[in-house]
């Protein structure tokens, strides 16, 4: 994306880490690399000594640290910090980070501060010391599901994600239960869908499947605009695509009417397909793509909003 | 020789062929006249597993706790099971359904992804339940694949394996190959579950068990996804005639089937054009109706939108697809393409 580059220059730039040396940490690294924005990654730290992601890091001229979390705590300068970690390692380090005073961008399923989305509710976070980036299924649709909300009320949404198997790794498939649980949560509190339902499924076929999204709205009346639908999605769509290239919706909203528990009512589906940036992770693993993508925007927002709180100072 | 253990999925698998539209009534009847017949498992749930009510498949009319609750009451000897697809269902629904009466819970996934199923089987073992493992869509590896998966299964705690044919894709040889490949490395119990979209429902099964398998599955007039099940009172009549040791009655099984099921039946499932399809072209055997609904609605042909998703590798669960494909298909007619031919 475009992003003013005023205050880009590197002196000025806002200091963020990376913890966690793994698949997504490195594709974060390599997304930062390539569009620092505000921000100048000054340290990757894993666990590892030997780990392939630090060697990488270090080869690229990152600075690199075995030793977890104390060494950005070590370093009053790095202000934002990105977990890519676990959950498990997320509960101690938020509380470790909000005492230092840092920010963090949480990417695990931890779920220690509000959920952001960064086209739907970010801005309202500009203070939280602590934020989660939902699930990659969550960052997927829910601001699909936002953008029917915002024009209609939703009683019921329904996202179903398929994504190729090379792309889930042990911490999915070893709590597949708490995706269903955080995505289908995420479609009611950020969303705005009153019930919200969560399927994921993944698809074994050989060349890998791009990461598929569909996207089930139920509608609170028969008598809907449904233009004022379509175009509140378009412009949804393009926001996204702002900080996530690969998005996009395969057809238009198809519209129909269904018989469901409750009556008649009008159902929107949506087929979204998301292809990554290929940027360290392959292009089929859209649902790796877009939970690096969102956190790499989330961290350019907090960081202009930390320049922008010094110039006032 | 001592006959395979029978689980009846008439109100599971058959919910499909139903559209999830059973009464606690119909549920209550069948579960009465398959316990008195002497059937010893009978899987109750909504044709996707448990929380499968979705858009995505289908609502249910009446919630599945309050069936599975039905059927629990309604049996002296059998035991009631629930199915669970890891990714649809969740712990807390297998939690609600244990507190409504399930004793063996069946957890399926796709036969590649054994492994997310490990915290499933575990609370299932926890709570003491009977676990047994579903791996879907078996006509897709070949038989050395299907058993490393069904040893993850084990490791977790399984107490029995099904090769599942949902697509009913397998032809007898390759249903025997799987059942023995699995039969040889477990230390547990082997089943299999079959389609009857090539027709072959009672063959493959028949094969399965001499190939050693030691649970099958049926459903009363076949009542089930895409061409229905193995019909349970075929099987049984077809077993005794081979002089298996067991303690079914045939005759009540045929009653059951003609007098208990056949009349609300919305209609018979059989190896028709579509289904056959399915078969051929090896998808999941769910998609029939959605196919056939969104065929009709698209004016595009159904047979080309389930041979077009087998083409895709589509698997157990992806209903979404169908609706992807038809549009697209729907465009491309509209263009003036023609989209090839099975």
């Amino acid at each position: 994306m475009v992003l003013p580059s005023v205050n880009a220059s590197p002196n000025g730039r806002v200091k963020v880490a990376i913890l966690g040396s793994g698949n997504i940490g490195s594709d974060l690294m390599f997304k930062i690399l390539r569009e620092p924005g505000h921000m100048e990654l000054a340290l990757l730290t894993g666990i590892e000594p030997q780990s392939e992601g630090l060697a990488r890091a270090r080869s690229m001229s990152i600075h690199t640290s075995h030793e977890g979390i104390q060494p950005i705590l070590d370093d009053p300068d790095i202000k934002i910090v990105f977990d890519a970690t676990s959950a498990h390692a997320h509960v101690r380090h938020a509380k470790l980070l909000r005492e230092a005073g840092r920010i963090a961008i949480d990417l695990t399923p931890a779920a220690r501060g509000p959920y952001v989305i960064p086209p739907v509710n970010l801005g309202a976070h500009m203070n939280e010391p602590n934020v989660n980036l939902i699930t990659c299924g969550g960052q997927a649709t829910i601001p699909l599901v936002y953008a029917v909300t915002r024009v209609t009320p939703v009683p019921y949404a329904e996202m179903v994600s398929t994504i190729a198997s090379l792309s889930a790794g042990p911490g999915t498939r070893q709590n597949i239960d708490e995706f269903t649980f955080t995505t289908a949560r995420g479609l009611e509190v950020i969303g705005g869908a009153k019930q919200g339902k969560a399927i994921i499924i993944l698809n074994p076929a050989d060349p890998p499947i791009l990461m598929r999204n569909t996207i089930y709205v139920l509608l609170g009346s028969e008598e809907v605009d449904r233009e004022a639908i379509v175009a509140s999605v378009e412009e949804m769509v393009t926001a996204v695509q702002m900080y996530v290239p690969g998005y996009r919706l395969k057809n238009e909203p198809v519209f129909e009417v269904r018989e469901t528990p409750e009556g008649r009512r009008t159902l929107v589906a949506m087929l979204l397909e998301v292809t990554g940036a290929g940027d360290f992770l392959p292009p089929y693993a859209g649902n790796l793509d877009i939970m690096t993508a969102s956190a790499r925007q989330v961290g350019e927002v907090f960081a202009r909003h930390i320049q922008s709180q010094e110039i006032k100072q | 020789m001592k006959a395979p253990r029978l689980t009846d999925t008439t109100l599971r698998d058959g919910s499909h062929a139903m559209r999830h539209q059973f009464t606690s009534e119909q549920v209550r009847q069948v579960a009465i006249a398959l316990d008195k017949a002497g059937v010893p498992v009978l899987e109750v749930t909504h044709g996707d597993g448990l929380s499968g009510s979705s858009i995505q498949y289908g609502f249910s009319l009446t919630d599945e706790m309050d069936l599975i609750e039905e059927a629990r009451n309604a049996v002296t000897k059998a035991k009631i099971a629930a199915l669970l697809l890891p990714g649809v269902g969740t712990r807390k629904e297998l939690k609600d359904a244990i507190g409504r009466g399930i004793q063996v819970v069946r957890i399926a996934t796709q036969c590649t992804e054994a492994d997310i199923s490990q915290q499933h089987f575990g609370m299932a073992k926890e709570m003491g339940l009977e676990a047994v493992g579903f791996l879907m869509m078996a006509h897709m590896r070949p038989p050395e694949f299907l058993a490393e998966q069904a040893l993850l299964m084990e490791s977790y705690g399984a107490d029995c394996v099904y090769v599942v044919d949902s697509a009913g894709a397998l032809l007898p040889d390759g249903a025997a190959a799987r059942v023995r490949a699995l039969k040889e490395a477990l230390k547990i119990q082997v089943g299999f579950h079959a389609h009857n979209n090539l027709g072959l429902g009672v063959g493959n099964t028949l094969a399965a068990v001499a190939a050693g398998a030691d649970q099958i599955d049926g459903t009363l007039r076949g009542l089930g996804a895409g061409a229905g099940n193995t019909a349970t009172e075929l099987i049984v009549a077809a077993l005794d005639k081979l002089g298996y040791e067991h303690e079914w009655d045939v005759f009540g099984l045929l009653d059951a089937a003609e007098f208990v099921v056949a009349p609300f039946m919305p209609f018979q499932p059989i190896p028709d054009r579509d289904s056959i399809a399915i078969g051929y072209a090896g998808v999941y055997s769910t998609f029939l109706l959605h196919a056939k609904r969104l065929g009709q609605q698209y004016n595009v042909d159904p047979l080309e939108i389930l041979v077009e998703l087998g083409r895709r590798k589509a698997m157990a669960g992806q209903e979404d697809w169908i609706l992807d494909v038809t549009l697209e298909l729907a465009k491309q007619k509209n263009e003036g393409k023609s989209y090839g031919s099975l």
